[in-house]
């Protein structure tokens, strides 16, 4: 299984005078769950319709199990597409609409019959198939564009912000049974998202886009806790931000000066030297916060103010001034029935171990 | 809150205003068809006499035929071509596209008589004989453009991703169309079909001046009917095609009727 | 099929199907329409022909206050019934969109039907309600506000109510779809911004529904200006719109190029109002 399922090799497209991917390349093994995460206008859109065949890419090749793409159709791609609003047939039935693709590649009724009634199952809509798009909620509209693209058994599976028109709760389960979906039926699956938290909980691995090309490429995890840049870091999750310069590097060490901020210690990037420009990331669940000033074995020790405390439940958020110039976010669980320990206005230290945060280069 | 009270009955009262604005006339000439008086608007009783005369006139018959052929023909020609300009038109590259728009909305903005005169002087310039056939041609000029922008605004509205969603899920461009694109338009096509045939059966300017001598249609011998003088033999006629348009309209809102489809 | 699939052949395919409407109507639209041009430039010939010279004495000779009179007339009775029809088809519209909306569908076919009907037999309907022994002067007569028969066939009035009467769902159909598109919650805002019931009309009803308003006074105007059936049946010997004047000069004193001269002024002033109305962003009114 070394062989990827499908691999796009410098692939640029150009929109006019804008380039919507920029010399593009990644491989999706067969069987993964595979997500491009960006903002919107990152290309990532643009990226799934030229796998689908809609568009053709101005330079670069897309293969499938090592064969190119180049000259095939969409219509004669071993390719499936469940589009962002579903584009379901408003005229056919919901087992019309499933029986489509088996329809155009000829199969004979007898097949098409049980292999719908098997998606129907597959996506909890049995004995509906009789009913119009119209008349389905958007939960299960979003079912059926999953069945009508499944049914054909695709090498590649492709999803376009599929849950981006539900509603969170249902966004929630959504991600569960898709992901469930994914390992009964063993297709490959690649999914457009901007929305972070379902990459992360969905996905084998997840490419993070911007402008047109791929930033970073790895498990979720990786994604998370070692962003390779600044901009990974802050689209992925809440982060704090803290610039500065090295001071100097000691083995694997670095120790960071910033304005007005007690050195801080931190793990040295690859290659960082003295004097260099860096930032400083910090995830809110990883900081700790203390009314002592002492360290206590931590690495790092920072004074701030408590500018807010909000209830969430599960935790409190605070909103910390630090220096008067930075707000940072520190999320503290409310393992113990959460009373309020600090209050706006009150005076705190947090603190944090040199191996709880990232350095990236400015 | 008095306010909303009586503007609610003022503004039902004007509304019924309109109405009975829209239907005085069409009711008087309904029901002087009755009429058994030859002349005068008093009544002097009921009487079918009127529509037996109609039953006779043979050139009336003759004139029904015209209509109805020239308005079958010129339908036929607009829906087809007005189809698939429309289609056409939807595959353009974008500024192409809004130039030859604003192209096709013209003859629908031009004055009925402008068309008329400009159509008689082309074929009597090109020498071709008023008739029938210059009277359908014109019918059919004037009516592709409508269907045209019917059926595009309903394309339009279709999402281009449901050609795109065929396509991905192994149909043939062709394929895609017969299958989803034809479908989701048919209803607008019938839509637009029944309103050109009742704009060319009800059409009197560009007919009038591209009809010659042996095409009269029954706008036309309505039209010299009423030249002749006011009687009640007009009146039994317009019944009858008060009647018919009623008729057609019912027709055409059952069609709309079955557009489930529409979102 | 915007995107990419809309390749070369995309484009070559779109000729294809576009192909036949553009040689129909460009033998049948385009190039009458230039003949009728080319005509206004010429001159008459002595019995009616057309002499081919390039002259601009047609148009010069439009200018003479006898057609001007015409022109102006034609303008006025084109105004007086697009006010006259908003007037009157504004709160008809309101009301409608307003209405439930079980009801909205059939208040609309009772104002399309008359609308499907038969122009002439509109038009000629009013003939039997407008002459000396019709209901009108037997009605006034009945009410005791006149004695005798009064004129109404065969004067302005009698054309003015067949040019509001012809052309009134054209107003409303496009003023019901403005404000049928109107949230009733911004009303409801407004109201709770302390505005009166007129100024809710005035400061959000009437923006809001302004293209509405401008489509359907663009829609009655442009066939009111070309009328023929009208006046011709309606009106008086000297009740003469633009439209009997361009069809009297071709077909009665056969003055081709005048008469081409005519008919391209009358479609000027059509299109100067068209583009005035796109420059004021109207949406097409169709």
């Amino acid at each position: 299984m070394n062989q990827p399922g499908i691999e796009l090799r410098e692939v640029v497209k150009r929109h006019g005078s804008t380039v919507a991917v920029d010399h593009l390349s990644f491989s999706v093994r067969r069987g993964e769950f595979f997500s491009i995460l960006g903002p919107s206008g990152s290309g990532k859109t643009t990226t799934l319709r030229l796998i689908a065949g809609f568009e053709h890419p101005d330079q670069g090749d897309i293969l499938i199990d090592g064969q190119s793409l180049r000259d095939v159709p969409p219509n004669l791609r071993p390719v499936n597409m469940v589009f962002q609003h579903y584009a379901l047939f408003p005229h056919l039935t919901v087992s019309g609409n499933i029986a489509f693709g088996l329809e155009m590649r000829g199969i004979v009724r007898a097949e098409i019959r049980s292999r719908v009634s098997t998606a129907l199952d597959m996506v909890r809509l049995a004995g509906m198939g009789d009913r119009l798009p119209a008349q389905l909620s958007g939960g299960e509209q979003q079912r059926v564009a999953l069945a009508r693209a499944l049914v054909n058994r695709p090498a590649v599976l492709l999803l376009d912000e599929p849950l981006g028109a539900l509603d969170q709760q249902l966004r929630q389960e959504m991600q569960v049974e898709l992901k469930t979906i994914q390992e009964q039926v063993g297709l490959t699956f690649i999914c457009v998202t901007h929305h972070q938290e379902e990459a992360l909980t969905m996905s084998d691995r997840v490419a993070v886009m911007d402008h047109g090309r791929v930033l970073q490429v790895g498990a979720p995890q990786e994604i998370y806790t070692a962003p390779a840049s600044l901009f990974v870091a802050e689209f992925i999750g809440l982060s704090n931000r803290l610039d500065g310069r090295i001071a100097a590097v000691e083995g694997t060490r670095c120790r960071i000066e910033a304005p007005g901020l007690p050195i801080i210690q931190a793990d040295a990037p690859a290659g960082a030297g003295p004097g260099r420009a860096v930032s400083v990331v910090l995830r809110p669940e990883r900081l700790h916060m203390s009314q002592q000033a002492a360290p206590n074995g931590f690495d790092n020790v920072v004074p701030a103010r408590v500018a807010k405390a909000v209830y969430n439940g599960h935790e409190m958020q605070y909103q910390l001034r630090i220096d008067e110039r930075l707000l940072w976010t520190v999320r503290v669980p409310n393992a113990d029935g959460g009373q309020k320990r600090f209050l706006p206005g009150d005076t705190v230290s947090v603190r944090w171990n040199a191996d709880e945060s990232v350095v990236l280069a400015q | 809150m008095k306010g909303p009270a009586w503007r609610r009955r003022g503004l039902l009262a004007a509304s019924l205003g309109n109405l009975f604005f829209l239907y005085l006339p069409i009711a008087v000439l309904i029901v002087y068809s009755f009429n058994a008086a030859k002349l005068a608007m008093t009544w002097q009783g009921f009487s079918l006499q009127w529509y037996a005369a109609l039953a006779r006139d043979h050139a009336l018959i003759v004139a029904c035929q015209n209509s109805v052929l020239i308005a079958l023909v010129s339908t036929g020609v607009a829906t087809l071509l007005g189809v698939s300009a429309a289609i056409g038109l939807e595959r353009l590259p974008w500024r192409l596209r809004a130039w030859l728009d604003g192209a096709l909305l013209l003859p629908l903005v031009i004055p009925e008589i402008m068309m008329g005169v400009a159509l008689l002087l082309f074929f009597v310039l090109i020498k071709l004989p008023l008739g029938l056939l210059t009277v359908t041609i014109g019918h059919a000029a004037f009516n592709l453009p409508v269907v045209m922008v019917i059926v595009r605004a309903r394309l339009r509205k279709l999402d281009p991703q449901l050609e795109e969603a065929a396509r991905d899920l192994g149909a043939t461009p062709w394929q895609a169309f017969r299958r989803v694109t034809l479908p989701l338009l048919m209803p607008a096509i019938v839509g637009a079909a029944l309103l050109a045939f009742t704009v060319s059966l009800d059409d009197f300017v560009v007919t009038f001046f591209t009809a010659g001598p042996g095409a009269t249609t029954l706008p036309l011998k309505v039209y010299s009917m009423i030249k002749t003088g006011i009687s009640p033999e007009i009146n039994a006629l317009s019944a009858m095609l008060v009647v018919a348009s009623m008729g057609l309209v019912a027709l055409s809102l059952a069609v709309q009727r079955r557009r489930i489809f529409t979102h | 099929m915007t995107g990419s699939l809309a390749s070369r052949a995309g484009v070559r395919q779109a000729g294809w199907l576009l192909a036949p409407a553009l040689v129909w109507m460009g033998l049948f639209f385009v190039l009458p329409l230039l003949i009728v041009l080319l005509i206004s430039f010429a001159s008459r010939g002595a019995y009616g022909g057309v002499e081919w010279t390039f002259t601009l004495v047609n148009y010069r000779d439009l200018a003479d206050p006898l057609y001007l009179w015409i022109y102006l007339r034609s303008c006025a009775f084109a105004l007086a019934t697009t006010g006259l029809c908003l007037c009157l088809g504004f709160p008809l519209a309101y009301y409608i969109a307003r209405a439930p909306a079980r009801w909205q569908g059939l208040w609309l076919m009772l104002v399309l039907v008359p609308f499907w009907t038969n122009f002439l037999v509109r038009t000629y309907a009013w003939m039997n309600v407008l002459r000396a022994d019709g209901l009108l002067n037997r009605l006034l007569i009945a009410t005791g506000f006149i004695s005798e028969p009064v004129e109404i066939l065969y004067t302005d009035l009698a054309v003015l109510i067949g040019l509001v009467y012809g052309y009134l769902p054209f107003m409303v159909l496009p003023l019901y779809a403005a404000l049928e598109r109107i949230d009733r919650s911004l009303i409801e805002a407004a109201r709770d911004l302390y505005a009166s019931g007129w100024t809710v009309f005035t400061r959000v009803i009437v923006p809001l529904a302004k293209p509405g308003i401008i489509a359907g006074c663009l829609l009655v105007f442009i066939p009111s200006l070309g009328a023929y059936i009208t006046p011709d049946l309606l009106g008086g010997a000297r009740s003469m719109m633009i439209g009997n004047f361009i069809q009297h000069e071709y077909l009665v004193v056969r003055d081709w190029p005048l008469g081409s001269a005519a008919s391209f002024v009358l479609m000027a002033m059509v299109l100067v109002g068209m583009w005035g109305y796109q420059r004021t962003g109207g949406e097409r009114p169709l």
